[in-house]
This record gives C-alpha cells, sequence and structure tokens, in this order.
C-alpha cells in the first residue's frame, strides 16, 4: 500500500488536447484527485457571431482537425433546420458514408496508435513499427482507408471542402464508389487481424466497473450515427431540440472546458454508449467482434469503450459497403459542376446534432432575417464526458493504491485515454500530475 | 545539428489538424522517421525531451503562458518551424480579433469569464518569437511539409510560392469563382495549395494567409473585372488574414511616422 502518493502529469499525451491529472494521497488516504482541463479558450461560439450562413460550418469544422467532418455535418444541420433547407436522399445517403469514414479515421487513430502502445507497454507506437511490424503496417492501412473514404466523398481528410449547406459542392463518380466499395471488402481481413491482436492483449485492460448513465443518439432505422433522438440508459428517449435539459452545462473551477450532467453526477458519451444503448442494431460481422470480447450491453467498464471503438470500425466498413450498394442500385443522380443549392434565406433557430467518434455532438444556432448568425452554442462530446472521467478516477484510485506509484499513473492515463478525450474539441489540454 | 535531426512537435490554440496531417503521412510517415528523432511529439508518443534541433509549432499564441512556452522551445531548439494558418497567421482564431473582447468572453462563458486566462487578440506564433519557417495552410499541405523538412535537412532555402492561388486554378482549368457570382480570395491568398477548395467545387476562403505585398502581387485582372480593389476583398470577405491585417496596419502606420 502506498501511503504517500504524489502524481502530478501536466499534460497527458497521446490525447488530442492537453490536461493533467493530480492525484494526492497522504498517509494512506486520498486528499486530491483532479482531472484537469486546461486548454485555452478560442470562444467558437463567439467567432461564428456576424457571419453568413454559408460560412458558419467553415468557421466551426476548425474546432477540431479530428472530427472536422462530425462537426461540419453537425453545424450544416443547424444551418439547414434553420432555413428550412431539404437535403436530397443521395446527399443524406452521402453523408452517413463520410461519417462513417471519419469514425473510422479516428477510431483507428485512437485504438492503434494511441491506445494500443499501453497494451504492449510502450510510450508510442513507434517501438511497435520494429516489434510489431505486420500489426502496425495493418494499423496504417485501415487508417488510410478511412482518409482515402473521406477524400472520396467529402474532398480531403481534414476540413473537407465539399460539404455545403444543402448538399455537396462536388460528389465522387460512379466509379469511384465501385472501388470504394471493393477496398472496404478487401478491408475485413485486415479488421480480422486487429481484433486477434487486440484480443491477445485486452487482458492489459484494467478490470474496473462504476455504474454510470450513458447517453447517445438513437434510431429505429439504424445504429444510430448521423441522426436520431436521445437516449439515455436512465431515462429513455428525448427530442434533440430539449437537449438543454440534457446536457446541462456547468463550469468548474479546474478547467477551461464546460462540463455537463443529466440524471445523475455525470454521464459517458461516445462508442460505448452507442454500443451500450443499440448494441441490436450493430452489422453482423460486428456483433461476432463485440462477443468475443464479451461485451454486451449495459456494460460499465470505461476501458471497453477502446473495445466499442473496435466493434464500431467493423459495424462503418460494413455499413459503408450497404450504404454504396443503395447508391449504385438508385443509380447517381448527377449534380452541376460547383454546385450550389438555391436557398431562400430567412430568420430562425436551427438545433443540428450527430454521433461524432467521441459521441454526440449538437451546434444550435439563430440567424437573422439577412442569414447572419446571432447566437451560437455548441455541446461536446468530451465536455459530457470530464465529470465522468472525474468520478471514475475518485472510484478507481482508491482501488488501485496497493500498486507502485508507476502503476497508478499509467492506469490513470489509460483510464482517461480511453475516452479518447478531444480536449481540442472541448477547449484545448492534458496532463497526470501527482501531488503530495 | 545531430546528425540525425532531432525534432519535436508542440502545439497551442489550434484544432491539432496539421499534426494530423503529419500523422496521416501513414507510410511516408515511417520514411520521415528514418531521417529524422522524433523526440517530442504529445499528441502521438508519451517520450519527452527539451534536446532537440526543429520545433514545429502548430496553433496561435494566445495566453502569456503561452507566449512563456514558445519562448522555452526558441531556446531549445536551432529552426522553429510554423505549421498551419494558426501559427503562421493566426488563422480562424484571429476572427475573434475584430470583435469587441468583453462580448466575446460573455458569449462563451457567461459571468465566469474571468476565470479564463486569454489575451483580448489570438496571435500568429511570430508575434512572440523569431519564427525560420513557415508551412501555410488550414491545415497544412503533406508535400509542402515534406518539402520544407528535406530542404532543412540539406540546408537548402524551402520554394514556397509567394503568387496568388489564381495562377494554379487557371492551370487548374477552372471556372473562375467570381464568374459563378460568388466570392474568392484566390486573387490575394499564397499559393501552394494546387487551389484545392475550388477543385472541390467551392472557393478559396484564404487559410494560406496573403501574398506578400497583396497591393502588387494580386491577381487583379480578375478583382478589376469585378470591380473590387484588393483592399475590399480583403476587408469584406477576409476569414483569416484579422491577425495578418492588423500588423499590415501597424507596418503602414509606422512608416507614415
Amino acid at each position: 500500500m502506498s501511503e504517500n502518493v504524489d502524481i502530478d502529469v501536466e499534460y497527458i499525451t497521446r490525447v488530442e488536447g492537453h490536461g493533467n491529472i493530480v492525484v494526492d494521497v497522504e498517509n494512506g488516504n486520498l486528499k486530491e484527485c483532479e482531472w484537469q482541463v486546461i486548454e485555452a479558450p478560442r470562444f467558437f461560439e463567439s467567432m461564428v457571431v456576424g457571419h453568413n450562413w454559408e460560412r458558419v460550418h467553415h468557421i466551426v469544422s476548425r474546432i477540431c482537425g479530428i472530427c472536422s467532418m462530425a462537426h461540419q455535418f453537425s453545424s450544416l444541420k443547424a444551418t439547414e433546420n434553420a432555413l428550412g433547407i431539404e437535403i436530397s436522399e443521395q446527399d443524406q445517403l452521402l453523408r452517413r458514408l463520410g461519417l462513417n469514414a471519419e469514425t473510422l479515421q479516428s477510431h483507428v487513430l485512437h485504438l492503434g496508435y494511441l491506445a494500443l502502445p499501453d497494451l504492449v507497454d510502450t510510450g508510442s507506437v513507434l517501438p511497435l513499427v520494429s516489434s510489431h511490424t505486420e500489426e502496425v503496417k495493418t494499423v496504417i492501412g485501415l487508417h488510410r482507408l478511412g482518409n482515402e473514404m473521406s477524400e472520396m466523398v467529402s474532398g480531403r481528410d481534414t476540413h473537407q471542402q465539399r460539404l455545403i449547406p444543402g448538399g455537396f459542392s462536388k460528389i465522387p463518380s460512379q466509379g469511384e464508389l465501385e472501388s470504394l466499395k471493393g477496398k472496404l471488402e478487401g478491408s475485413y481481413d485486415d479488421l480480422t487481424a486487429v481484433a486477434d491482436f487486440v484480443e491477445s492483449l485486452s487482458s492489459e485492460l484494467p478490470d474496473f466497473t462504476r455504474e454510470t448513465e450513458f447517453i447517445s443518439l438513437t434510431c429505429e432505422e439504424e445504429y444510430a450515427l448521423y441522426d436520431g433522438i436521445l437516449d439515455s440508459t436512465d431515462t429513455g428517449t428525448e427530442s434533440i431540440e430539449n437537449y438543454k435539459e440534457y446536457a446541462n452545462e456547468y463550469i468548474v473551477p479546474q478547467s477551461t472546458a464546460k462540463y455537463t450532467k443529466h440524471n445523475r453526477e455525470s454521464y459517458m458519451v461516445g462508442a460505448l454508449a452507442r454500443l451500450n444503448n443499440n448494441y441490436e442494431q450493430l452489422s453482423p460481422r460486428a456483433k461476432e467482434v463485440a462477443e468475443k470480447f464479451g461485451l454486451e450491453p449495459v456494460n460499465h467498464n470505461p476501458f471497453m469503450n477502446n473495445i466499442a471503438q473496435l466493434v464500431e470500425s467493423v459495424h462503418v466498413v460494413e455499413e459503408s459497403i450497404e450504404i454504396i450498394e443503395k447508391l449504385l442500385d438508385r443509380g447517381l443522380e448527377p449534380q452541376d459542376e460547383y454546385h450550389r443549392p438555391d436557398v431562400e434565406v430567412k430568420a430562425g433557430r436551427g438545433v443540428g446534432v450527430v454521433e461524432a467518434p467521441r459521441g454526440i455532438l449538437i451546434h444550435d444556432y439563430t440567424y437573422d432575417q439577412n442569414g447572419k448568425c446571432t447566437d451560437a452554442n455548441c455541446i461536446i462530446p468530451t465536455n459530457q464526458n470530464h465529470a465522468n472521467i472525474q468520478n471514475d478516477m475518485e472510484s478507481l484510485v482508491p482501488k488501485i493504491l496497493g500498486e507502485p506509484e508507476d502503476k497508478i499513473e499509467k492506469t490513470l492515463e489509460m483510464l482517461v485515454r480511453a475516452y479518447d478525450p478531444c480536449i481540442s474539441c472541448s477547449t484545448h489540454y492534458l496532463d497526470v500530475e501527482f501531488v503530495g | 545539428m545531430s546528425e540525425k535531426p532531432r525534432v519535436a512537435f508542440f502545439d497551442f490554440a489550434g484544432c491539432e489538424g496539421d499534426q494530423l496531417q503529419v500523422i496521416n503521412l501513414e507510410e511516408k510517415l515511417l520514411d520521415l522517421i528514418d531521417i529524422v528523432d522524433v523526440v517530442s511529439f504529445r499528441e502521438a508518443i508519451s517520450e519527452h525531451s527539451d534536446d532537440y534541433d526543429i520545433a514545429f509549432i502548430e496553433g496561435s499564441a494566445t495566453t502569456s503562458h503561452a507566449a512563456e512556452r514558445l519562448e522555452e522551445i526558441r531556446g531549445n531548439a536551432d529552426i522553429v518551424v510554423a505549421i498551419g494558418s494558426c501559427a503562421t497567421i493566426g488563422g480562424i482564431n484571429s476572427i475573434r480579433n475584430s470583435q469587441d473582447f468583453d462580448e466575446v468572453q460573455e458569449r462563451v462563458y457567461g459571468d465566469e469569464a474571468d476565470m479564463f486566462d486569454s489575451w483580448e487578440k489570438a496571435k500568429a506564433v511570430d508575434a512572440v518569437i523569431e519564427v525560420d519557417y513557415e508551412v501555410h495552410g488550414c491545415p497544412i499541405v503533406q508535400d509542402e511539409f515534406l518539402h520544407v523538412v528535406e530542404s532543412i535537412i540539406r540546408g537548402k532555402e524551402p520554394d514556397i510560392p509567394n503568387y496568388p492561388v489564381c495562377v494554379e486554378c487557371k492551370l487548374n482549368e477552372n471556372v473562375c469563382t467570381f464568374e459563378r457570382d460568388e466570392f474568392c480570395l484566390g486573387p490575394v491568398t499564397r499559393a501552394g495549395c494546387d487551389s484545392c477548395c475550388v477543385n472541390e467545387g467551392t472557393r478559396c476562403w484564404g487559410c494560406r494567409g496573403l501574398i506578400d505585398d497583396p497591393n502588387e502581387e494580386a491577381h487583379k485582372e480578375v478583382l478589376e473585372e469585378y470591380g473590387l480593389s484588393v483592399e475590399d476583398v480583403i476587408k469584406e470577405f477576409g476569414l483569416y488574414f484579422n491577425w495578418q491585417q492588423e500588423v499590415r496596419e501597424k507596418k503602414e502606420e509606422d512608416e507614415d511616422e
């Protein structure tokens, strides 16, 4: 038993953005245990004010490089709802394909490059390049597949250009979609290889559970990513327009990011929340992977979020093939070059939501009669998880105090990483600090 | 510089999309780590060292804490490279520079704005420390990043265009955005992106920043045709240029004195 523990990790690594972990144990008693978010504020909700409806999605895309498409979709949906802009079925299918691409890219990046090094006990993916060459190449191949898919659908892999209110400025060709389908079908073996590799290391994932509330989107037709209504494991469904009653934002002293709570002190969003709420709608191959890891709803181990990401990676590949088949069966409807839908500008308010890789992402805008944004509110996935990370930490630390300090530190870092926090999104920082 | 240069990546206020472009090099990243030692890259590796030759900096400077960190990096590195618009020109972060700061804070944090430390203006990295090279764009272009790295290692000056995006756009045979009755920042924006946004069906948003001297080097033909002046375009449509404009205006004032 460690009598005195003094952990002070400034700038935790292998996460997006900056955060600190502080743990202070004196004579075996936990005095302080804090998850601090210390990213410099960026003020996006103010930046968009005064800007025209055609620019807002471009600006907010820059909230996050990793999930810029999710931000753009959520933003476009809010703008479209505010201005009453309709989206064709074809464009909706293409957007689903785009979001799947980003989900695959983001999950593989997190699981393969950022989380996996913990399971093989290295500081980064770099040593694995020589020790696990084949596995690393497989991970790189899947990551590239996600990015290629983004490029084909939306122009490039970050801050995609083609996404505009009302649809796309340019769409992929039939040939490009056919070729993408072939690549997706060819990726099953790689996904299986990664699943086998992770399974061989899964005993390294801490066996820790703490009951909490899970919130995600849900939707009758599909495993909800692009569309849906709010769903909580505690209280059931709720319409998007009432999001403020879900994500009760509040400000805490140790963080530049806003925190949220709903039915309990905290809740969790992201892959595990989605899987817990919508398990039955996973694709067949995705379910097989979930079964392999014994992951079934409702699972309360936050470390299993890594595995939920793996399951979802398989799901988005399988579902994307279906989407492409649907698009090809319908026959791609051509559109003019430099497409720009006709829009009648009017005043209004609109809320848009998607499941970003890290969880529910809500944008809410008000426009005046000239189409200028007068008010904006964004609810970011990682912000919704901060309080849950804090509560997990408070529950986990007393259970592992018997471990050496470096082991405690690693476990806490793994806990934070399991949430795949995107602190750039939620504002910008992460570090562990043991004080004493 | 060491035989195999030691490189470090740092991020400030930004979206980390430029470091993501480095990670997205995929197999080429494996080639890159053959010729450089990555000793610090918080987003991707846990190891950290203060002993490095080249520092890559993403994001804008927005706090005094950031300024202190930047000074420290400048002290450690032989060569400092700013990557991405937020670092090279203030970029999207500088949109708020034209807004009233009390209002900016109030809109985001309400009554509790005092809890959050931030300068009134977001600044490019070279407002705080000397920057040796810049890799422009939002996000950066991977090939240009590799070109800059290679040039530094070979001791050569990287070749960064100082002509407007219109030049590339014409080569790509795009229909001019103005001809489509839309605004475009191509005439005043630094090329090097292969006019990728116009190629993808939209317009140039200006993410690579202004060419060195817009009044001299802008693609004026197109502007004149549509009755626009260089300054009109920059002021009316600029999204990424606020910090650059402040620097230009200050320079003009200094010259007038």
